[in-house]
């Protein structure tokens, strides 16, 4: 038996996105799930009632009848009272629920015994977890969708143009904080020729900033701003008016701020001041993605474009709602990854298996039980090891250290004991001129076994083809035989034979000499960085 | 010259030789310490040349001698193909093997160094080893060439109770070396000696028939020490310290490397030594394992190119197949593409890729693939999580899970690069046959995995036409 995903219409004011469109609706039917769509839920982004019919999808006039046929539930925003209350005892909701921010929603959820995953609970720093990350995706589509709305208010090219009535400036943009969005509004103002710096409170951003065509700007104090999760934290005092002075003097040098300052759990900072706008030339914008959160401008007006000392601050709050399209297209494509884990059996059926780190993170409310927040996640390094030790254990045992590596102790007595006895025997008996050469022979074992263990795998091929080479030493063994000062006395050697024997010795050690340094000579003049 | 200022040179040979050594530890001294190593043979054969031990009249015949072989040498040096590598290193192995059987022959028959009492025993034994393992090298070595060029067969050809075979061919090795000793003449002493060098032949090609293709890097390395040891024998033989001590490098340096090889495979090593290891006990029980089953997902060469664009992250495990289809620069070719566009491409060498210890890394730096983006198994391993697309080109059981998973598998407990945590694997291959050890791999059914079937070389520049598209 095959569960049905039904899609209402979002009845948040302004709301355009819906949370599958056509191409997935295939993809879903495809994973064994029927799909219910409510009428009229993707007009707003362009996916038209016949669209859905095309896909595969039931079009079910009502939003009470949709609610009460839906097994699961895929919404944007976070469920209103009202509809909470259609959702079916037992069913599954996923959508934004931000629970932090809403208790009483999650009181009436549980009250229902659903299973609620919440897409803003992922833990993002799960790499595994990115293709479900609907954070990241909206917010790269808002980051983008600032940029437009600033070359929308801002009178001027953003790209520098030479032409023949005069020579245009590029405009120059600053973003403050390089987070998706502010990484995604960076490569578009790049994009469309801008000058753009950026700042963050995280130092490890700034090679992604550069990565994306922008220039970051540092601010001349020293505090590392991580706060875990690839959040940013809240900074200290000193470093704040760092920052004020270096916001600034950013103010009255460019064209068009764009803030995305976010701190989860706390309002947004105030960075840009009063003065900072009264600062900015005439014709310059401020588009604040932060004005849900009371915003980082102190002018802002949320969900409005106002112009304030000849600067105009727009406080949008529903950027990726103005591409609607693409953002319910990405939105839904997070959803149907997530979909593809729960239903791993692809027989229509979910599983919310609590074991996987994704979604237990994901899961705020299993059967009716709030199960939110979820334990701390597992340091990412710790969960491979814990998973694999056998493997781990001999992988530890790597090339190159063997040398120092210690032996287990039975193993080590016993060769002592062998070795100790093999020299008791040689010394006991062995004439003189043979320990010389003994002596000899035994340091140079230990010579070679020091000097190889260094030894990097990439080299094992030239190293064996000049080891091979060096055995050709064994050419002076036939060397000195080929025509040794004849002492008297030793008549009957027979000189004839032996000289040809060393002869062919000769000649086949060369082959090996020569060849081996040669080849190995080739082998190695292609080694490079 | 005289005898000290001979002396002198070989000592200096033998630190030359170590410096030769020590110095490819690493890339960057590598071309020097080969250096090192030609300067000391020169200093060594010069030296001897000119010493008290050589007279005159023996001149001409060296000269000659050395022409001839340098000149063959030097060709094959310049016409071998890179892949080609591991036969050519083996036949030389059996080289020095052979001179050193010719060089402990003739020193048994000559008569003008005279020794008595213990050292005459001493002598006799130094001969009679010295022959032994020339002889084991040369055979062995011969039939590692065979092996190798595919003129024998990759197949271990397992005799029914090989050890008791091995070990009645010791006893009767001993026996005679014990009648060598004992002979009163030179002529009383020459059967025992052929029959030790017949058995031996005989012992070497037994040895490496024994084993199977997968485990030929250990082989060769065992080889190159086994030549090693031939010359340290020689040395003793002839009372020369040089040749101790370039014997013991080399043979200890063999030694070790093949030490590394086994553990890489998770093979014993002291079943190395004793030869005849390989993949003959585990067949059965891999018959009798749970044997893999579920479709494969293969996949054009267009949508490979199509995946490898997409991703940021791409790990390639090459492994034979690479080598026999001469792939390599085509696939520095697609990493060359991929990295302008900013993609990181790396490569993954597991250590018995290949026929050679290092034989993959010398391909790619042929290929001129940088060696900095060329990793270890152990460096890379847990990177693959964090990769988008891993491309195995005609490798098999080094990147089989069920080394991992199944303990009942022939090669269960080998490290292996661990390219199923990718998000997607591709793997290259000619057909669905399994890889030298004979056991299917779990890899190819998973979700993840997807196959391009066909010759890695033509694969791989359809998926580069693709990319440049």
């Amino acid at each position: 038996m095959s569960l049905v995903i039904g899609v209402p219409k979002e009845t948040a004011v302004g709301e355009k996105r819906v949370a599958t469109v056509p191409e997935v609706v295939e993809k879903l039917i495809k994973l064994g799930f029927s799909v219910a769509v409510q009428s009229g839920a993707g007009e707003a982004a362009n996916c038209g009632d016949d669209a859905y019919r095309a896909a595969g999808a039931e079009v079910v006039n009502d939003a009470a009848a949709l609610w009460s046929k839906a097994d699961i539930v895929f919404k944007v925003r976070a469920p209103s009272a009202e509809e909470v209350g259609l959702l079916r005892e037992g069913g599954t909701l996923i959508s934004f629920i931000w629970p932090a921010q809403n208790p009483e929603l999650m009181q009436q959820l549980a009250a229902r015994k659903a299973t609620v995953l919440a897409i803003d609970s992922l833990p993002r720093t799960l790499s595994r977890a990115q293709k479900m990350d609907a954070l990241t995706s909206q917010a790269g589509v808002a980051g983008y969708r600032a940029v437009i709305e600033a070359a929308n208010a801002f009178g001027r090219f953003f790209n520098g143009q030479i032409t023949a009535a005069g020579k245009v400036p590029p405009a120059k943009v600053f973003i403050a904080g390089a987070g998706v969005a502010g990484l995604a509004a960076i490569g578009t103002a790049a994009g469309l020729g801008a000058i753009v710096r950026a700042n963050d409170t995280r130092a490890e951003v700034a090679d992604q900033v550069v990565s994306l065509g922008g220039e970051f700007v540092k601010v001349d104090y020293e505090e590392e701003g991580s706060g875990g999760g690839g959040y940013a934290k809240v900074m200290s005092e000193g470093f704040q008016a760092a920052q004020r002075a270096m916001y600034a003097q950013q103010a009255k040098e460019v064209d068009i701020i764009i803030t995305t300052a976010l701190i989860p759990g706390k309002p947004a900072p105030r960075l840009i001041t009063a003065e900072m706008v009264q600062s900015m030339r005439p014709g310059s914008v401020i588009v604040d993605m932060a004005a849900e959160q009371g915003g980082n401008c102190e002018l802002t007006v949320p969900g409005e474009a106002v112009v304030r000392h000849g600067v105009t601050i727009i406080g949008y709050t529903d950027l990726v709602g103005r591409l609607s399209k693409q953002s319910s297209t990405l939105y839904a494509t997070n959803l149907f990854r997530l979909t593809e884990e729960l239903c791993k059996t692809k027989d229509g059926n979910i599983d919310v298996n609590m074991e996987d780190e994704a979604i237990r993170g994901l899961t705020v409310i299993k059967d009716g039980a709030i199960t939110w927040p979820p334990p701390a996640p597992k340091q990412a390094a710790a969960a491979p090891a814990a998973a694999k030790p056998v493997a781990a254990a001999p992988a530890a045992k790597g090339h190159g250290h063997g040398a120092s590596e210690p032996m287990a102790g039975s193993t080590l007595a016993i060769i002592s004991v062998v070795a100790a006895g093999l020299f008791w025997l040689i010394g006991a008996y062995a004439p003189a001129s043979f320990l010389g050469h003994f002596t000899v022979f035994v340091l140079a074992c230990f010579v070679g076994y020091m000097v190889i263990w260094n030894v990097t795998p990439s080299l094992h091929t030239p190293l064996m083809s000049v080891t091979n080479a060096i055995s050709s030493i064994i050419a002076i063994g036939a060397l000195v035989q080929i025509a040794p000062p004849i002492e008297a006395g030793a008549a009957g050697r027979p000189d004839e034979l032996i000289r040809w024997m060393a002869v062919v010795g000769i000649g086949l050690t060369c082959i090996n000499m020569f060849g081996g340094f040669a080849v190995t000579r080739r082998m190695l003049a292609m080694f490079r960085k | 010259m005289t005898s000290s200022l001979t002396t002198v040179a070989y000592l200096g040979a033998t630190i030359l030789f170590i410096l030769s050594l020590g110095g490819l530890s690493n890339p960057e001294t590598s071309r020097r310490g080969n250096l090192y190593g030609i300067v000391g043979m020169t200093i060594a054969v010069l030296a001897t040349v000119l010493g008290p031990r050589v007279t005159a009249a023996g001149i001409p015949w060296i000269v000659a001698a050395m022409v001839a072989g340098g000149a063959i040498g030097l060709y094959a040096a310049r016409a071998v193909q890179m892949t080609q590598m591991p036969e050519l290193v083996a036949i030389m192995h059996s080289l020095v093997g052979l001179a050193a059987c010719l060089v402990g022959f003739a020193s048994y028959v000559d008569t003008s160094i005279a020794f008595t009492g213990a050292e005459k025993t001493i002598h006799e034994i130094e001969i009679y080893v010295g022959i032994l393992i020339g002889a084991v090298t040369f055979s062995g070595s011969v039939i590692a060439f065979g092996k190798l060029s595919g003129k024998i067969g990759g197949k271990p050809m397992l005799l029914p109770g090989r050890h008791w075979l091995n070990l009645i061919g010791l006893l009767v090795v001993i026996w005679y070396g014990r009648q060598f000793v004992m002979a009163p003449s030179i002529e009383a002493g020459m059967p025992p000696l052929i029959v030790m060098t017949v058995i031996a032949l005989l012992f070497g090609i037994h040895m490496v028939m024994a084993i199977g293709g997968a485990d030929m890097p250990v082989v060769v390395s065992m080889l190159n020490s086994y030549s090693g040891w031939a010359a340290a024998a020689t040395g003793f033989m002839l009372s020369n310290d040089l040749l101790i001590v370039v014997g013991a490098l080399v043979g200890s340096s063999g030694a070790i490397l093949s030490y590394i090889m086994c553990r890489a495979m998770n093979r014993n090593f002291i079943s190395v030594i004793a030869g005849g290891f390989g993949t003959g006990g585990g067949a059965p029980a891999a018959a009798s394992g749970a044997q893999p089953a579920g479709e494969v997902s293969p996949v054009s060469a267009a949508e490979t190119a199509e995946l490898l664009r997409e991703s940021k992250n791409v790990i390639i495990v090459p492994g034979y197949g690479m080598a026999v289809a001469q792939a390599q620069h085509t696939v520095f070719e697609i990493t060359k593409h991929l990295r302008e566009k900013g993609v990181n491409v790396r490569f993954g060498i597991h250590p018995v890729a290949g026929r050679m210890p290092g034989h993959m890394n010398v391909l790619l730096a042929e290929a001129k693939v940088p060696y900095d983006i060329v990793l270890e198994m152990d460096e890379i391993n847990e990177d693959f999580p964090d990769t988008d697309v891993a491309m195995v080109i005609g490798a098999n059981d080094i990147v089989n899970p069920a080394a991992q998973d199944d303990p009942t598998s022939p090669i269960a407990g080998m490290p292996v690069l661990e390219v199923w945590k990718a998000k997607t694997s591709i793997v290259m291959k000619r057909s669905m046959a399994s890889g030298y050890a004979g056991v299917d791999n779990p890899l190819f059914y998973k979700d993840n995995n997807r196959m391009l079937f066909g010759d890695a070389k033509k694969m791989l520049d359809e998926v580069l036409v693709a990319l440049k598209a």
